[in-house]
């Protein structure tokens, strides 16, 4: 070893060795749900930038993003806001330093995901009313 | 108790000294967006797919026009911070790493102006 003296440190976590709880796969989701908007938010300023220049470049932009394949992408979109949003309050509440028992964390989680789909269906109806 | 090697101690590595403004940055603006995406997005739901003139109607509304705006800005900024660290974390070789740091503080501007120009040009008119 090169590196024999590693320092008084903690060994990092051996990931591979734990079973994936649904704590961690909401975890890993705020990244993805994240970086899911920075595409989502290419298009919807690209949507804003032609309906700004005229109705032949807005009659595409629109066209994409009102389709079957850009209504698909905007309700993800929307659920990924939504639940960045929720996560995203979670994530406060830790910082502040609070809800770190297991109970509460994975109580938390649930809250998370029944309120981003609830503010997403809400979006919805209140969009078409 | 100290955590650092007697390796990183001798090449001089340590903090970069300005994490903790990259920290708090991420969590002032992600404060700001919970009542920002929220009046963004009922607005602009209600318009996507409503043809050009009811958009145009929409964004001509001071207020519509001022919270897409910063509700753009704000996003993009905090976009930036966010998939920053998700490089950081996880593109490892020196060459793709600044690559995509670079390109990412790039692109944030980019599209970040870009949105918030676009909605300025509709409110205010053409």
């Amino acid at each position: 070893m090169a590196d024999v003296n590693r320092g008084n440190r903690p060994l990092s976590p051996h990931l591979s060795v734990y079973n994936q709880s649904y704590t961690g796969t909401l975890s890993i989701l705020h990244r993805l749900t994240g970086m899911a908007m920075a595409v989502a938010g290419v298009l919807v300023v690209w949507w804003f930038l032609a309906a700004a220049v005229g109705p032949d470049y807005f009659a595409l932009a629109d066209w994409v993003l009102t389709s079957f394949l850009g209504h698909l992408v905007m309700i993800g979109a929307l659920w990924a806001l939504a639940y960045h949003l929720c996560n995203g309050i979670r994530h406060l509440w830790w910082d502040s330093g609070h809800g770190f028992e297991l109970e509460q964390v994975r109580m938390s989680g649930l809250v998370v995901l029944t309120c981003s789909g609830a503010l997403t269906v809400l979006v919805l109806l209140i969009a078409n009313l | 108790m100290s955590f650092r090697t007697d390796r990183a101690r001798v090449a001089g590595l340590g903090v970069a000294r300005d994490g903790v403004g990259h920290w708090w940055a991420q969590r002032v603006t992600a404060v700001a967006l919970v009542p920002l995406a929220v009046l963004f997005v009922i607005p602009f739901a209600r318009a996507l797919g409503a043809g050009r003139e009811a958009v145009l109607a929409t964004y001509a509304h001071p207020f519509n026009a001022i919270v897409a705006m910063l509700f753009i800005g704000t996003a993009f900024y905090h976009l930036k911070l966010g998939l920053q660290v998700i490089i950081e974390d996880y593109v490892h070789a020196k060459a793709p790493r600044a690559a995509a740091l670079v390109a990412n503080a790039l692109g944030a501007w980019l599209f970040g102006l870009t949105g918030v120009f676009a909605v300025a040009r509709i409110a205010i008119g053409q």
